[in-house]
C-alpha cells in the first residue's frame, strides 16, 4: 500500500470478487429468497439484475433440479439473463457432456461448473478444457472434514467419497480446470464464517483462482477470508437473498478496510 | 452493419447482446465478402490460440483481417491473435501489432480472473472513462507493453490492457462483461 499525501492508496490490482449464488429450481424459480421490496422475488432475471446493479462481481446460477427435461428452460433463462445482465455468469448443476456445455456457452454463460460428473469421470475436465478453454471450466468441490481429513462429497453433498480434497484439487488443476469453487459442508448454513482452514490449504495447493463458499453470516467473515487466505472470491446466497448483508454495504465496508474491492 | 468474426471460438452471444443494447445491427459471419463490406468489425474470442488461428486460416480470415481498413476491435483472445506471436501453443499471430504475447509467471493464480483497474489510458476508446476504472479480465497470457499500448494493467507483471494502431484496436478485458463502463467503451468504438 502506498501513502500519498497521508491518504492510504490501494495499489491498482486484481479485486477480490463478491459472488451471489442463485439456486434455480425447474430452471425458473429461485429457492429461498425473501427480499422485502422486491415485487417478484422468485424471478431469477429480476434478482440477477438487482445484484448486478448493486455491484456483484459475478453471478453463479445453480440448477438444483438439473433434469434433462428442464434443460431447454434453463437455456432460455440463461439467454434472458445474458441479455439484461452484463457481468460474468457461471452456470452449474447436472452438467456432464460437451454438447450441454456448448449449448450453455452459446446461451451466454461465461463459465460452467462441474462437480459430481467430474468425480465420476475426471477426464471430463480435460475434455471440456481442451474444447472450450480452461478459463470457462470451474470445478465445484464440496468438502467435509472427517477425523481431521477433508474428503470430496458428491450428489449435492449427499454422498461421501474416499477422495481427499487436497488431492482432488491438484488432480483437476492438472486436467485443465480454470477455477475452484470450494464449498465447505462443515461451514455451510452455520453463518459462523467461511472455513478458513480448508480454504487456505486448497488455495496453497493450486495455482488457480479459488472461490470460497459456505458459512458467510456477517461482513467480518468476508474480511477474514480475504486477509487470511489466498481466496480470490467469496460466494454466498442467503445473506444476500434475505438482505442480511446488502451487497453495497458489504463492498463499502471491505473497501474501508483497504481490501481490494471494486 | 457491424460484422462479428465467426471462427467458432468462444462465446459471442454476450457481444451480440451488448451491441443490441447499444442499438447497433450486427451479423456473425465467416464470409470474407461480408467482413470487407462491414462498417466495423469485432473480433472476439476465448479458447486456445492455436485452434483459433487454424480456424481463421480455414476460411482465409487471417488475410482478410490484415486487409481491413475500417475500425476493428479485438477482444481477449482476439487481441492476442492480432499480435506477432503467442506463447500459447507457440502460435504465430496475425502480426498486426508487433508485440509478443507471454505466459504469466508461475506462482500467481492463473487465469488472471476478475476485475482489475486500467492505468495510463489514452485514445478514443477510453473517452469519458476514468483512470483506475475496473474491467473484467479472464486470460492466462498477456501482451507485453509496447509503443501501441493505450492502457496498462498490473498482475504482478505490467501488461497491455489495450492496443491501438491505425484502424486496429484491441482490449484484453471483456467490455461486454464489464457493466456500464464496458458498455461505454463499446459505444466509443461504435462512434469511431
Amino acid at each position: 500500500m502506498n501513502l500519498v499525501h497521508g491518504i492510504k492508496k490501494i495499489v491498482p490490482m486484481l479485486k477480490k470478487r463478491i459472488i451471489p449464488c442463485l439456486d434455480l429450481k425447474d430452471g425458473t424459480t429461485v429457492k429461498g429468497v425473501n427480499f422485502l421490496n422486491l415485487t417478484s422475488a422468485g424471478d431469477p432475471i429480476e434478482l440477477a439484475k438487482r445484484y448486478a446493479r448493486q455491484g456483484a462481481d459475478e453471478l453463479v446460477l445453480l440448477d438444483i433440479t438439473a433434469t434433462v427435461e428442464n434443460r431447454s428452460t434453463l437455456l432460455s433463462l440463461i439467454e434472458n439473463i445474458s441479455r439484461e445482465v452484463y457481468i460474468p455468469i457461471t452456470v452449474g448443476g447436472g452438467i456432464s457432456s460437451l454438447s450441454h456445455v456448448r449449448a450453455l456457452l452459446k446461451a451466454g454463460a461465461d463459465k460452467i461448473s462441474v462437480n459430481s460428473s467430474a468425480v465420476k469421470r475426471p477426464e471430463l475436465v480435460r475434455e471440456l478444457s481442451e474444447e472450450f478453454g480452461s478459463q470457462c471450466i470451474v470445478v465445484a468441490v464440496d468438502t467435509k472434514s472427517s477425523e481431521g481429513t477433508h474428503y470430496v462429497h458428491v450428489k449435492g453433498g449427499r454422498e461421501a467419497t474416499t477422495i481427499q480434497t487436497l488431492d482432488w484439487v491438484k488432480t483437476v488443476e492438472a486436467l485443465g480446470a480454470g477455477e475452484i469453487l470450494l464449498t465447505s459442508m462443515d461451514a455451510d448454513g452455520t453463518k459462523a464464517g467461511f472455513d478458513l482452514h480448508i480454504t487456505r490449504e486448497v488455495a496453497l495447493q493450486v495455482n488457480l483462482p479459488v472461490i470460497a463458499s459456505g458459512g458467510a453470516g456477517e461482513i467480518a467473515h468476508f474480511s477474514e477470508l480475504f486477509t487470511t487466505t489466498r481466496a480470490t472470491g467469496a460466494l454466498a446466497a442467503s445473506v444476500f437473498h434475505f438482505d442480511q448483508i446488502p451487497l453495497p454495504t458489504l463492498k463499502q465496508s471491505l473497501k474501508q478496510q483497504n481490501l481490494p474491492i471494486r | 452493419m457491424i460484422a462479428i468474426v465467426d471462427y467458432g471460438a468462444g462465446n459471442v452471444f454476450s457481444v451480440q447482446c451488448a451491441l443490441e443494447r447499444l442499438g447497433a445491427n450486427s451479423v456473425l459471419t465467416k464470409d470474407p465478402e461480408v467482413l470487407l463490406k462491414a462498417e466495423k468489425v469485432l473480433f472476439p474470442g476465448v479458447g486456445h490460440a492455436k485452434a483459433a488461428m487454424e480456424a481463421l486460416k480455414e476460411n482465409g480470415l487471417d488475410q482478410v483481417l490484415k486487409e481491413l481498413s475500417v475500425p476493428i476491435l479485438g477482444i481477449c483472445l482476439g487481441m492476442q491473435l492480432m499480435c506477432l506471436r503467442t506463447e500459447e501453443g507457440d502460435t504465430q499471430g496475425l502480426g498486426i501489432f508487433p508485440v509478443e504475447v507471454r505466459n504469466f509467471p508461475s506462482g500467481l493464480p492463473v487465469p488472471h480472473m476478475g476485475w482489475n483497474s486500467l492505468e495510463a489510458l489514452s485514445g478514443p476508446l477510453f473517452k469519458g472513462i476514468a483512470k483506475e476504472t475496473d474491467f473484467y479480465f479472464v486470460h492466462s497470457f498477456y501482451a507485453e507493453p509496447s509503443p501501441y499500448t493505450t492502457a496498462t494493467t498490473e498482475y504482478n507483471e505490467l501488461f497491455s490492457a489495450a492496443l491501438e494502431k491505425d484502424n486496429y484496436f484491441a482490449v484484453q478485458f471483456h467490455p461486454e462483461k464489464s457493466g456500464a463502463e464496458g458498455e461505454k467503451l463499446l459505444q466509443n468504438f461504435l462512434k469511431l
